[in-house]
């Protein structure tokens, strides 16, 4: 044998070592390395997403609120577009050269690439679209891609609804659902109600080659997904009575926040000023956007319904004399003196003029400052407690059981607190045992550093008008015609306050039936409809009073409970009250006996007089 | 001898390394046609596609090989110097005869089809060795035949690199280095391949003053483990020489080298900054194309990234990324094993042969199908450098196939009268 076969095994070797060599390289960029998987995807698919049709919202009877309209994105991929007149394509699109090279270069640099498509003109109407679609075959790397719009048929209830934005790139991080540019609701119904109305995004995943040419779907559609639409919302809001409650308060700052007491369905939730929602749609969104953003005199996208806590003002009076009643320091018979204001104090709190001493109902009807201040300091001295700070806790806890000073957890997407101040804030302000009820005496009243929304102070009415129970208020009674939805499900809660005997509650009812009869509210009356109200008149840091009425009707049986306040306007019966009157009686009658009145009331502009404001000490009615 | 030659011509044909032949130029047809299939051309006969024209070369390849296993077997001991120089003959030819096709001057054209004569340089070298060391008088370890040996490798080396500029082809005749090697070439040319190889990647990678630092060290300590005599310590230092040398010849090379291969290398061995969307695109693509296949692959025909041309050349020298991308890791092991198990096949049956001549012409046989495998699998996984050679049996082209199929259907004819006496 040749000696030199011995060789052949290094050969044989060298040629095993290499091959072994290539299949452990091959497991590792095969099966080990995930990155060159991801490098195909991007490199071989284009996904194409179908964008779903946004849910319709309708108001409490099938109104419809909110609706689609078609919109045409212009989607311009950069590396396919070839052999091109661009003086034509300025012209078709309605665009300066200046403007397309400007737009150009957006979509070639990151985060766009040549290579995929991005945005080149946003929401071009159907009538733009008709007549770019004919010619636009002319311009290779140029498409449409079809989008929804909201539209607003009854432009109302805009702070209500809320708007749609695009999904920047922190909600993509804190969502990987959304990608740059999606629409999501941003704020009101949209944003609280966003993953019943946004439906669910398809999918199509395309193959392209090195040229980026479509060339079928992956797998035959395998992995696509269609669109699946948003569902519908049905919403508690009566269209009309919203409609008219915004006619009401135009040209005035204020809220109005009206509830169905029996289940806690808002009627209307209006807030002054607003703006037309369709402002916030389309081409001009960003435009306008800014433009109410920085109007700071108006703040229309405020929402003061849910967002602006003000004194109670006198309305608070109906929560003290329940509390009063409870704590067994009150009852209708108990009388208390005034003489123009609270005596012990020097006569502050002062009070108007009017027969003394009152006995509760009329107390409650002439909204006496002087009474409930003495309830107030009979409370927190009540003697079954030993302590006065005992007392201000069960003072506070049995208001806070009314839903107020806190928020309501209703549907409305941003919502205040409000405040009912503690002992650790008067301990803080006041010092330890320093303070006592005549420090504090104005809570009794509803002033001080008390603050509560229109809409718990319409949830108090409601409250009152259901003797004890609420339903917490909500702006969606189904979804997708389905009432038993469980997102709704919180709504189906029934709460009980800490008063429960409902005897408490008909004198206080009675009282406020007094207000309407010969009280601080007996010039405003409702056709064929006898209403229980409380007038207020809130003192606050920011100018002349806020006119604020709570009311309730029919006193039987009560079918809206209501709280309307308006800013800087001076006395709860002089426009609060009207306005409120008026709501109730387009609700109940559907149609208005007092047009004077409401003639008066529509055409009030009262956003001047907050310039006109000169201050004024007055804490009452 | 007389009851054998009664049989059939075929009847001592290895048939196991046949088979395996077949297998692969099957699959290799069956991923040329994944490769550039499009909807549009379904007719696997279709001349217009490289599938069906593939077909035609394939048909043609089994033609030659009969042709092959029916020619007498002395034929191509009597004639190997005259095929040798007849093709060497035409690969100097073709540069001022054969039409210009994209820049390359290695093609004689016939209308649709080409043929590059410096593909059959291959077997006709591989004859021209066997029967120059066959030769009972000649043993290579002697200085002049070691000389003759190499000049038989390196004319058609110099004449295809300089003349037709295919580096690639080119380059292949460096593999008959295992032949010479097991026929007696001192190991130390091997390694001093090996050593060169290895410090030119060091050099271009690494500062050069710390390789003369360790070259010198390991002088030094080697120095110190053996018998301190003069010719041991010369020999010590001579190497180490060689070795600086080699370091501070590679930027020369490198230098002199031509562009777009500085790039190949820079990308290999990932030096500077290589932009994958330039210089860097092939051996990314190819990287992407074979990663994204996964464990069992895409599926035939479901490639996306050789199909729809993001891989470039992902017919001819690229196969390998549609087989990695359609058939994943089980089925690009498996063509790896396949190949291998051919090239270690005709490695068996050389060592098996009584003749001298069979056995030298088998071990270039393997060489030749090692080398291509290596480099070509070895450039789409970046394991080797990018040069344009192509996979045995797999990648399209005519050329390549016949001189696949020459090249190892003459040593299935030899093996097949190996029992015969000696040649």
């Amino acid at each position: 044998m040749n000696p030199l076969s011995e060789r052949k095994y290094i050969i044989i070797g060298v040629f095993l070592l290499v091959g072994l060599a290539f299949i452990a390289r091959l497991f590792y960029i095969q099966v080990i390395n995930d990155s060159y998987k991801l490098d195909a995807r991007n490199q071989a698919f284009r996904y194409t997403t179908e964008f779903p049709n946004r849910g319709y919202i309708y108001d409490r009877h099938h109104k419809l609120l909110v609706y689609n309209e078609a919109a045409y994105d212009l989607m311009v991929t950069p590396k396919e577009v070839k052999n091109f007149d661009t003086v034509d394509f300025c012209k078709l699109v309605d665009i300066t050269k200046d403007e397309f090279i400007k737009k150009m270069k957006k979509a070639v640099q990151a985060p766009n690439s040549p290579r995929k498509p991005s945005v080149f003109e946003k929401q071009l109407s159907p009538q733009d679209y008709a007549s770019l679609q004919e010619l636009l075959y002319r311009f290779p790397g140029f498409f449409v891609q079809s989008r929804t719009l909201r539209k607003y048929p009854m432009k109302i209830a805009a702070n209500m609804l809320g708007y749609i934005g695009e999904a920047d790139k922190d909600m993509t991080e804190r969502d990987p659902y959304y990608n740059e540019g999606d629409y999501l609701g941003i704020s009101g119904v949209e944003k609280t109600y966003e993953k019943a109305l946004r439906g669910k995004k398809g999918l199509r995943i395309l193959m392209v080659d090195v040229n980026n040419s479509p060339k079928g779907s992956y797998m035959n559609g395998l992995y696509d997904t269609a669109a699946t639409p948003g569902k519908a919302l049905e919403s508690t809001i009566d269209a009309d009575l919203q409609l008219y409650g915004e006619m009401l308060m135009q040209n005035k700052i204020g809220s109005i926040v009206a509830i169905e007491p029996q289940t806690g369905e808002i009627l209307a939730l209006v807030t002054s000023p607003s703006y037309d929602p369709n402002l916030l749609v389309g081409r001009a969104r960003n435009k306008n956007f800014s433009k109410l953003y920085l109007d700071t005199v108006r703040v229309p996208l405020f929402n003061r319904a849910t967002m602006a806590s003000y004194p109670p003002g006198s309305t608070f009076k109906l929560v003290e004399s329940l509390i009063g009643q409870q704590e067994g320091v009150l009852n209708r018979e108990t009388k208390y003196p005034c003489s123009a204001g609270y005596a012990p104090l020097g006569g502050h709190p002062k009070c108007e003029v009017h027969p003394s001493p009152l006995a509760l109902y009329d107390a409650i009807g002439y909204s006496c400052n002087s009474y409930f201040s003495y309830v107030f300091k009979s409370i927190i001295e009540n003697k079954k407690y030993h302590d006065t700070y005992v007392a201000f806790e069960a003072w506070r806890n049995i208001a806070l059981s009314f839903n107020i000073g806190r928020k309501t957890n209703s549907d409305l997407a941003n919502e205040l607190r409000g405040n009912i101040p503690s002992i650790k804030y008067y301990d803080k302000v006041f010092g330890k045992g320093v303070w006592k009820a005549s420090t504090v005496i104005s809570l009794g009243i509803g002033q001080a550093e008390m603050g509560i929304t229109p809409l718990q102070n319409a949830n108090v009415a409601t409250i009152i008008a259901n003797k004890g129970w609420y339903y917490t208020p909500h702006i969606v009674k189904a979804i997708d015609n389905n009432a038993n939805d469980t997102t709704l499900g919180r709504f189906k809660i029934k709460h009980f306050t800490a008063i429960t005997d409902t005897a408490i509650y008909n004198n206080v009812i009675e009282g406020m039936s007094h207000v309407t009869e010969s009280g601080t509210a007996h010039l405003l009356k409702i056709d064929g409809v006898e209403y229980c109200a409380k007038t207020g008149t809130a003192e606050n840091p920011h100018g002349r009073d806020h006119s604020v009425f709570v009311a309730f009707a029919p006193k039987n049986n009560p079918k809206i409970a209501i709280a309307v306040l308006v800013e800087n306007a001076g006395w709860g019966a002089s426009w609060a009250g009207p306005i409120a009157t008026l709501m109730m009686e387009k609700y109940l009658n559907g149609k208005i006996a007092r047009k004077e009145l409401e003639k008066t009331m529509m055409d009030a502009n009262l956003i001047d007089n907050i310039k006109a404001y000169e201050p004024k000490k007055k804490k009452k009615k | 001898m007389e009851r054998r030659k009664s049989n059939s011509i075929f009847s001592d044909v290895d048939w196991v390394t046949v088979l395996l032949y077949l297998v692969l130029i099957t699959m290799g047809w069956l991923n040329i046609y994944s490769a550039v299939y499009n909807e549009d051309h379904h007719a696997i006969t279709d001349m217009t596609q490289k599938y069906g024209k593939q077909m035609l070369w394939i048909g043609t390849s089994l033609l030659i090989a009969s042709i092959i296993l029916i020619i007498d077997e002395k034929f191509y001991t009597a004639f190997a110097y005259l095929i040798y120089g007849l093709i060497l003959v035409a690969c100097i030819a073709v540069p001022y005869l054969g039409r210009e096709v994209k820049g390359s001057r290695s093609w004689f054209r016939f209308g649709d089809f080409g043929i590059q004569p410096a593909e059959f340089m291959k077997f006709a070298a591989n004859l021209a060795i066997a029967k120059f060391l066959s030769n009972a008088h000649i043993k290579i370890a002697d200085y002049r035949n070691t000389i003759i040996t190499l000049l038989i490798i390196g004319v058609p080396l110099i004449v295809i690199k300089v003349l037709q500029d295919e580096t690639g082809l080119a380059i292949v005749f460096v593999t008959f280095i295992f032949t010479l090697y097991r026929e007696g070439l001192s190991v130390n040319y091997l390694l001093l391949g090996f050593v060169a190889i290895v410090l030119f990647i060091l050099a271009l990678l690494v500062n050069n003053i710390y390789l003369f630092i360790i070259i010198a060290s390991l002088c030094v300590v080697a120095s110190l483990f053996i018998r301190r005599t003069r010719k041991n310590l010369f020999a010590i230092a001579l190497v180490g020489l060689i070795c600086c040398g080699m370091v501070k010849g590679t930027s020369t090379v490198y230098d002199h080298m031509e562009a777009h291969q500085k790039i190949r290398i820079d990308v290999l061995l990932g030096r500077g900054t290589v932009d994958k969307k330039k210089e860097g695109y092939n051996v990314n693509q190819a990287k992407i194309a074979i990663g994204s296949g996964g464990w069992t692959g895409k599926g035939y025909l479901n490639g996306t990234q050789t199909k729809y041309d993001f891989v470039p050349e992902q017919d001819t020298d690229f196969i390998f990324c549609t087989v990695g991308e359609e058939w994943g890791f089980f089925g690009s092991s498996v063509v790896i094993i396949l190949e291998l198990l051919l090239i270690l096949k005709v490695v068996f049956m050389a060592e098996r042969q009584r003749s001298a001549f069979s056995r030298i012409y088998g071990y270039g046989v393997a060489s030749v199908l090692f080398f291509h495998l290596t480099i070509n699998v070895g450039m789409t996984i970046g394991l080797a450098p990018v040069i344009g050679i192509p996979l045995p049996f797999f990648s399209y082209g005519g050329s390549s196939l016949w001189s696949f199929t020459i090249l190892l259907f003459i040593f299935i004819k030899l093996d097949s009268h190996r029992l015969e006496i000696l040649r």
